[in-house]
């Protein structure tokens, strides 16, 4: 077994290793397909985990993660490995493995030579792997092809290896194939790191450069900042500057992981590590941004930097009207170690004091959502996502609206709507229903390709607001949960949209206003006014909800008058729990809102705002 | 019978805080004497009855009329305690169950043990609840010459689908017959109602208000058939094998019957109640509506006196246990502060003819009071503001919002 023996471990002490005993790579993989417990499988062949202290899917530290079996932020560990008496140094970069990461996971690309693109040899790959393998191609990684989950009686890693082959241009023989599980293969797969991903290149004599490619804020360290060396050397103690923005901290620690943190007497060229500087807030330790010594800085920064940017929005509201404190604090707090999250106050007519937050994506919107809930303990009712839209008027003034409430009125020249590039693959049995479900979506085609003889690639551009709205769901609901789905910013498009109002008892409810299109316009008017219908309950005169554009009306529905609202028999006992029955009627009441003269109970609000996408499917790739 | 409210749990030996018998003599004491028994379940009743004949040691239906009897010691040891004068029973009524299931003999001995203990008052009004199967002339001449002046009988339907669907085991046909006896022997009679029973149409309901109209009686009382869980209609309904009684179709039920029974020259005093005229509406429950004092005898019966309620234990068993050992049967009680009162007298008041007096509502009213009254639920009524037909079927919601008033 070649874990390297204390002998050699010299050779590849922190910070005095050199580039060429290097070898810094990461996983590309679909969620499911086994990344995390082929991660723990080297973790423990390397020994850099006692067996005994292994944890299943060690490298996930929150719970939210480990329970939905996903990884949002990425680490890195540091393994040993020996190969022809020579020991190596490897840095295995843990990348997210989601839509709305991909500009976290571009950077964690970007700290590597290669990579190992990791498929279910049961299941072959998925469109949010295609995706990373594009971008891996582009930053010119080294790709190793692994076959993961052989054991499974449903493998066929004949069939899939053809697949790889086919993507990535190699025999299908050049595909590794292991078991998370069992381990077995594993040790070749190191083996294979060593020898094919070039080691890293850098000058050791320039001024010191360093990559974030992750940023994560602890509660007893503060910010911890996740770095490869591209230049240079950084050591503890020094002065070190941000070159995006000028700010210079103390380098109060210095280390790598393997993987508990580790501290070293510095980085050196190719190495990948953490750096502590007592910060509080991780933007000001940005993704994508270079890290030099003040006092010898370098003066180009790295490429790739990029400001992150919130794509969806929604409004979260507390439920209990008093907790809106207790959600200000507990954003603050997840804006510590979430530098795409960014919100501000928000007052709704129907549902109170909130906070308009935006999002990298749907899942970002759900991940913040139910740390709030479960970590802070905070019921919400959030509002329908929506992406940003740029309005011009007539008079050419424009306006950036990210809630349908604030659209302005009068006279409208243009209404410009983010778009992105779509991928999506399906077993090809679902080609058409899936076709017909794009361009029911306003998407336009852009490619098709053939993976294998039963699978398709689909390329559409699309609405980003109609993926928000609820494209996924109705994309596993039509090839029964086998398509799955990429997509990446693509600019803006004008388009033909409207907003629709709805109103209950002729008074606009804000939370229900949404932007649309106008050719489904009548379609949510007659979604969102049946819904309400349904959900509201009778009150003591008939109430009509209507969805409007502007003041024209496009759809109704009426809630009919009560007309009985009283208990029959009222004698001796019956008094108390008439009385009882009373009280607790008038708490429920507490918990209506009053949206002109009608009560609309929470509930109401909750159900209609929570429409069909954004429970359905939380874990999913979208 | 639904479960016993939550409350405190009162002396063992049923003694009332002083000041609910400070000043019981301006008031006037109602009697009510349950009778746990019936001769089959029905599936739709969740009151506190029990169809065996023997509910364990020394709980059997001989029994009964004794321990009823140290339950009315009790009472008058209780109500006499620091010092109120003893008072006259104004009404007293005998519910269940079926109280008809015990003899006359008996039922006529239990009105004379309480006229032993508290008297009658000369005018005194005396009821029970009765199945038309069990009634014959011979009982009904027993029970007038014991003093009983009202029976109020169960007939729910004249449909047999609807009465089988009730578990109701009478002949409809016998209805105007007994009805008949009653009158011959000098009582008024009054017939109970249920519509929305599941699979109940317009016209069988029609069918059952004519049937009601045509035997002239003295009271009607139509209740809408709710479906309580824990029962054996509950579950049918829970399990969809019956459908859930459809509001809308209750409140025209209700329109229908309003309407009946005015053509047959009987008037609302309550919302599920009418009668030909003030001296033929039913005075116990009056008493009730107008929070007199009253003292419930038997299984898990409640009582109010001056501002407390208590209930007794709901089985039998533990009912006879308890005053044979001596003890209060209540098991429970509710000590209400001058709010809850008010919340209760506002409750109660909303659901009778004479209704609300604005002044006596709490501050704020006015508005909402002029509001029902724009929305035609309430009409003034010299200084009162009684609830039109609209407003009695939305009573509960009127109530709810002149409570919310009250802190």
């Amino acid at each position: 077994m070649p874990q390297v023996s204390d002998a050699m471990k010299d050779s590849i002490a922190v910070a005095a290793t050199a580039p060429e005993l290097i070898r810094n790579f990461c996983i590309i993989a679909h969620i499911d397909h086994g990344k995390s417990t082929l991660a723990d499988r080297m973790l423990q062949i390397t020994g850099v985990v006692e067996p005994r202290a292994m944890r299943a899917q060690y490298l996930d530290r929150m719970d939210i993660e480990r329970e939905r079996g996903i990884t949002i932020k990425s680490q890195a560990v540091r393994m040993p490995w020996e190969v022809d008496g020579r020991a190596y140094a490897l840095n295995m970069i843990d990348t997210p493995g989601h839509v709305d990461f991909t500009y976290e996971v571009s950077r964690s690309l970007a700290a590597c030579e290669g990579t190992l693109l990791l498929v279910d040899a049961a299941q072959g790959i998925e469109a949010q792997t295609l995706a990373n393998l594009y971008l891996a191609l582009e930053n010119d990684l080294t790709i190793i092809p692994v076959l993961n989950k052989i054991d499974l009686p449903a493998a066929q890693p004949e069939k899939y290896a053809e697949e790889l082959a086919g993507l990535i241009g190699c025999e299908p023989e050049d595909c590794l194939r292991v078991s998370g599980k069992t381990g077995e293969g594993v040790e070749a797969v190191l083996d294979r790191i060593v020898a094919e991903t070039p080691h890293p290149v850098g000058d050791a004599d320039a001024p010191a450069r360093a990559m974030i490619f992750d940023s994560v804020y602890d509660t007893y360290r503060g910010v911890v900042t996740y770095v490869r060396v591209v230049d240079g050397k950084l050591a503890p103690r020094e002065k070190i500057e941000m070159l995006s923005t000028g700010a210079t901290h103390e380098l109060l620690e210095i280390g790598v992981s393997s993987p508990e943190p580790t501290p070293s007497k510095g980085l050196g060229v190719g190495e990948v590590g953490y750096l502590i500087t007592g910060v509080k807030d991780v933007r000001q330790s940005r993704v994508g941004d270079t890290v030099t010594n003040a006092k010898k800085p370098a003066t180009q920064a790295l490429g790739g930097y990029r400001d992150p940017k919130p794509m969806v929005f929604s409004g979260l509201f507390p439920i209990d009207g008093s907790d809106y404190p207790a959600l200000r604090d507990a954003l603050d707090k997840l804006k510590l170690n979430d530098a795409a999250l960014v919100y501000e106050p928000e007052t709704s007519a129907a549902l109170g004091f909130g906070f308009r937050c935006g999002f990298l994506g749907l899942l970002h919107l759900e991940i913040v959502r139910e740390r709030l809930e479960r970590e802070f303990g905070l019921d919400l009712i959030s509002t329908a996502p929506s992406v940003v839209y740029q309005v011009t008027m007539e008079d050419r003034s424009e306006f950036e609206v990210t809630n349908p409430s604030e659209y302005p009125a009068g006279k409208i020249r243009e209404v410009r709507e983010p778009i992105v590039r779509t991928t999506v693959l399906t077993p090809s049995e679902y080609v058409g229903a899936v076709m017909e479900l794009c361009q029911s979506k306003r998407g336009q085609m852009k490619g098709m390709d053939y993976l294998s003889e039963d699978r398709v690639e689909l390329r559409y551009t699309m609405p980003l607001a109609e993926i928000v709205f609820d494209f996924f769901d109705q994309l596993k609901s039509k090839t029964k949960g086998y398509a799955s789905l990429d997509y990446e910013n693509d600019g803006e498009q004008a388009a033909d949209l409207v907003k629709v109002d709805i109103l209950l008892h002729g008074d606009p409810v804000d939370a229900f206003s949404a932007i649309v299109h106008r050719d489904k316009a009548y379609a949510y008017g007659v979604m969102m006014a049946g819904k309400l219908k349904d959900l509201i309950p009778r009150q003591q005169f008939e109430v009509p909800i209507q969805a409007a554009i502007g003041s024209r009306i496009i759809a109704r529905e009426t809630i009919r008058a009560m007309r009985k609202d009283v208990l029959s028999k009222c004698y001796g006992g019956d008094i108390s729990r008439k009385r009882k029955l009373l009280e607790k009627q008038k708490e429920g009441k507490k918990r209506m809102k009053m949206v002109g003269s009608v009560e609309v109970p929470q509930e109401a609000f909750i159900a209609a705002l929570s429409s069909d996408d954004a429970k359905a499917d939380k874990k999913g790739d979208r | 019978m639904p479960a016993q409210p939550e409350g405190e749990a009162p002396p063992r030996d049923g003694a009332l805080p002083a000041g609910a018998t400070a000043d019981a003599a301006g008031r006037p004491l109602s009697l009510y004497v349950h009778v746990p028994y019936c001769r089959v379940r029905c599936g739709y009743c969740d009151f506190n009855t029990y169809t065996a004949e023997e509910l364990g040691p020394g709980a059997s239906r001989a029994d009964y009329r004794p321990t009823l009897a140290r339950e009315a010691d009790l009472a008058l040891r209780v109500l006499g305690a620091h010092g109120a004068p003893p008072r006259p029973a104004a009404t007293v009524f005998f519910g269940g169950g079926t109280p008809t299931l015990l003899p006359a003999e008996v039922l006529a001995g239990v009105l004379g043990d309480l006229r032993a203990r508290f008297g009658l008052a000369p005018d005194a009004e005396v009821t029970t609840e009765a199945n038309p199967d069990t009634l014959t002339p011979e009982g009904l001449e027993v029970l007038a010459a014991a003093g009983f002046t009202r029976i109020s009988m169960g007939m729910q339907s004249a449909v047999p689908h609807v009465l089988a669907t009730l578990d109701r085991t009478h002949d409809p046909a016998r209805i105007p017959q007994v009805v008949r006896w009653v009158k011959e022997a000098g009582m008024q009679v009054s017939v109970d109602l249920i519509y929305g029973t599941p699979g109940e149409s317009l016209e069988d309901w029609r069918r059952s208000l004519e049937v009601a109209c045509a035997v002239a009686p003295d009271h009607v009382s139509a209740y809408s058939l709710i479906v309580e869980p824990g029962t054996r209609l509950g579950a049918q309904v829970r399990r969809g094998q019956l459908p859930m009684p459809d509001e809308d179709d209750l409140a025209d039920k209700y329109e229908l019957a309003d309407a009946a029974f005015r053509a047959a020259g009987l008037h609302w005093y309550e919302v599920s109640n009418w009668a030909t005229g003030a001296d033929t509406r039913c005075r116990h429950n009056l008493a009730y509506w107008a929070d007199a004092d009253w003292w419930g005898f038997g299984p898990g019966a409640h009582s109010h006196i001056g501002g407390v309620r208590f209930w007794n234990a709901k089985h039998p068993l533990a009912w006879t246990q308890r005053l044979a050992e001596g003890l209060s049967p209540a098991v429970g009680r509710e000590v209400l502060d001058p709010q809850t009162r008010e919340i209760e007298r506002i409750m109660l008041a909303a659901r009778v003819r004479r209704g609300l007096a604005l002044d006596s509502l709490p501050p704020g009213a006015q508005d909402l009071v002029a509001g029902f009254g724009a929305a035609g639920l309430l009409e003034p009524d010299g200084p009162w503001f009684a609830p039109t037909l609209r407003g009695r079927l939305l009573a509960d919601y009127m109530v709810r919002e002149l409570t919310g008033l009250i802190a």
